[in-house]
């Protein structure tokens, strides 16, 4: 029998190692004869280890499971979860970026064939740059990396710009608090990344692509370097792609633990050799990026979409989602959460709708009392905020941002005095010391917060205006959202800096 | 380093393997990281030599990334998640159980020079914290107690 075992990072965390060893050990002893594929994660992190044999009867799902369910799980007598497919939590979701991970062999090509890899770069091979772009702008895409900006339009800048040399960066740092989205593709199907900037050379020209990708995902490194080789073996890179006689290359990156390398002009400094300081803007690094040469940045999730948008036509993609917000989103679900995970779905949920009917609110069983949405530089919002539909605007008019689409979220015990400190903290921490109300201001706000904590509440203004510094004299988002988390924890609970409503006055 | 020291050779090799492809030092780095423990300043001129760069540049990257050290971490490295997402299911509780335990009163070495304990800004694991990186292993809903086992203290 065929029996996976993911070998995704959170699955390890859980003990899928071990558990993966103790099928090998008993089915050894007991005469079992077992092929044990590592698959990646199916997304459900409260069920990991998550392991699924596959049989005459199909392909039947346990867990969470540890190794001394494993021999009733040989035996025929553990209880199965059913089919994957039927769980309530995965039977809601809209699968496209996502449709095989967790299903197949990340490094098997053939399977990544078999359910619809490589069918949207055969179409794209047949139409012309151009109409290339012009497909990916139809689908509406627009960059999962945190700013929204349309896809389209970035690969229309870097194609009719004229140079000798083009590149495709993928932004793999994704180092926001709450998001795995990246790490669980790239360890999960990683050949859609790769398929995806192949494409994307294929639109703007480029033969070259890097994947800078945080040194904090050990599993996800080893799997795209395996990834990319047998990529090459198979001409799905290399000089011949699929025969076409097209070029492309791709180099895994490997980062050096700094926050602010996900800015992408900031990663493009890092991925020459220097320090991940940021640049100013323009020039564009779609005209000027690395190595001075039109660069395409884009996230590893936004990459990994156009495989599926090419396969499906870009009509099929725009057809989910609402208003200006097109296709899915990959949601996930992180922190004091019941059901944790990554949840694929049409933009439109209400965020109330994702935490307490698909998140099954906390997991210590206590009210929720904030959701902090799109990593360290999203606002804090409220329970009275849940009505918001999950989309880029919408979001925005709620004075929220959606960013990677991470929510992480606290029961009543969390301190949000603490945690707007803590929001300071990180920011002086990682901030890369470009321009100053960033690099002092954030260790100026620390000691503020820590004084109204402390019952000076003459501190309010203070903290106030140098929020107001920092977003209006910051260079990029560091600095310049580092606000959100700090004052929506101020104005939406006064009561844990030790002040009144009154006193807050913004 | 000296002209003698035996890792010069090693040296040499890792910088071969990377010079020619675009933005060589950072690979390069980590591979003397992965070779070495650490990064000697003793280094900085023959890599300098070689990739046509300053002393001064390679300290200024070395110095701004946090993966680059300039002395050997303890025998085990325990990378414990601090952000958002793991603070949410009692990460700061974790960590001072866990500083108690070692004997540690912030991230750093132990006395003994066995275990180093580093803060990270989230792993990717914020649906199962509190999370860590024992070496290079992947942990989830760690505590204090399994993480001191894991590295044996
Ligand atoms: C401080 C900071 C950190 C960022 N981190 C990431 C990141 O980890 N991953 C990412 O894709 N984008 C990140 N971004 C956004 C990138 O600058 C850029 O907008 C993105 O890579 C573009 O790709 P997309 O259009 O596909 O989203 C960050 C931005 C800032 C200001
Ligand atoms: S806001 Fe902060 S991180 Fe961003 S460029 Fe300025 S100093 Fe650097
Ligand atoms: S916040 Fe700790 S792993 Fe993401």
């Amino acid at each position: 029998m065929k029996i996976y075992v993911p070998l995704d990072s959170a699955a390890v965390a859980l003990g899928a190692d071990d558990v993966a060893a103790a099928i090998t050990s008993y089915a050894a002893k007991a005469g079992i004869s077992v092929e044990i594929v590592r698959n990646g994660s199916r997304g459900m992190v409260w069920l990991e280890p998550l392991v699924e044999i596959e049989d005459a009867q199909g392909r039947r799902a346990f867990g969470p499971l540890s190794p001394a369910d494993v021999p009733a799980l040989l035996e025929g007598t553990l209880k199965s979860l059913g089919r994957v497919e039927d769980i309530a939590f995965f039977a809601r979701q809209t699968r496209l970026t996502f449709a095989r991970c967790g299903l197949i062999d990340p490094l098997d090509l053939t399977s990544y064939a078999a359910h619809g890899g490589l069918g949207g770069l055969k179409r794209a091979l047949s139409m012309t740059a151009q109409q290339t772009v012009e497909e990916v702008t139809a689908s509406g895409l627009r960059g999962r990396g945190g700013a929204g900006f349309p896809t389209g339009l970035k690969w229309e800048t870097v194609r009719s710009a004229q140079a000798s040399q083009k590149y495709i960066v993928c932004n793999a740092d994704e180092g926001d608090s709450g998001t795995f989205a990246d790490r669980m593709l790239m360890e999960g199907d990683p050949f859609s990344l790769i398929e995806g900037m192949v494409i994307a050379g294929l639109a703007v020209g480029a033969t070259r692509g890097y994947v800078y990708l945080r040194s904090e995902y050990p599993v996800a490194i080893r799997v795209m370097r395996a990834a990319v080789d047998i990529a090459r073996e198979n001409a799905l890179l290399g000089e011949d792609i699929l025969g076409t006689g097209t070029a492309f290359d791709v180099d895994i990156r490997v980062g050096a633990g700094a926050y602010v390398c996900g800015e992408e002009t900031a990663l493009l400094n890092s991925l020459e050799g220097k320090r991940g300081t940021v640049r100013a803007k323009p020039p564009l690094p779609a005209l000027h990026g690395f190595m001075g040469q039109p660069t395409v940045v884009n996230n590893v999730i936004s990459l990994a979409t156009i495989p599926v948008i090419f396969e499906h036509g870009a009509a099929h993609y725009a057809a989910f989602g609402i208003g200006r917000s097109k296709g899915t989103v990959t949601l996930q679900l992180a922190g004091n959460v019941k059901y944790g995970g990554l949840f694929e779905a049409g933009f439109g949920m209400t965020l109330g709708d994702v935490v307490t009917d698909i998140g099954g609110g906390t997991a210590t069983g206590k009210p929720v009392k904030a959701v902090q949405v799109g990593g360290p530089l999203g606002a804090f919002m409220r329970p009275d905020k849940f009505e918001t539909p999950i989309g880029y605007e919408e979001f925005d008019n709620a004075g929220g941002l959606i960013g990677h689409a991470g929510l992480t979220v606290f029961d009543d015990s969390a301190d949000m005095g603490a945690l707007a400190q803590f929001a300071m903290e990180f920011c002086a921490i990682e901030s890369c010391g470009k321009c100053t109300p960033c690099r002092i201001g954030s260790t100026r706000g620390v000691e503020t917060i820590a004084r109204i904590r402390n019952g000076d509440h003459a501190a309010i203004p203070l903290l106030e205006d140098l929020c107001d510094t920092m977003r209006d004299g910051s260079l990029c988002a560091l600095g310049g959202f580092t606000p959100y988390p700090v004052l929506s924890a101020l104005n939406g609970w006064p009561q844990d800096f030790g002040v009144t409503t009154a006193e807050v006055t913004q | 380093m000296s002209a003698t020291d035996p890792t010069d050779d090693t040296l040499s090799r890792l910088i071969a393997r990377h010079r020619d492809c675009e933005g060589p030092l950072l690979p390069i780095l980590h591979d003397m990281m992965e070779a070495f423990g650490h990064i000697d300043e003793g280094t900085y001129p023959q890599l300098g030599r070689a990739l046509g760069i300053t002393r001064a540049e390679i300290h200024g990257v070395v110095s701004f990334y946090h993966d680059f050290k300039t002395r050997p971490n303890g025998h085990h490295t325990i990378k414990l998640c601090r952000a958002e997402a793991c603070q949410s299911v009692g990460a700061t509780e974790t960590q001072s159980a866990l500083f108690d335990r070692l004997g540690l009163t912030d991230f750093g070495t132990t006395p003994d020079g066995r275990i180093t304990v580093e803060a990270v800004y989230c792993l990717g694991l914020c649906a199962c914290g509190p999370a860590a990186l024992v070496d290079t292993q992947p942990r989830g809903r760690v505590s204090a107690q399994s993480l001191a086992t894991e590295v044996g203290a």
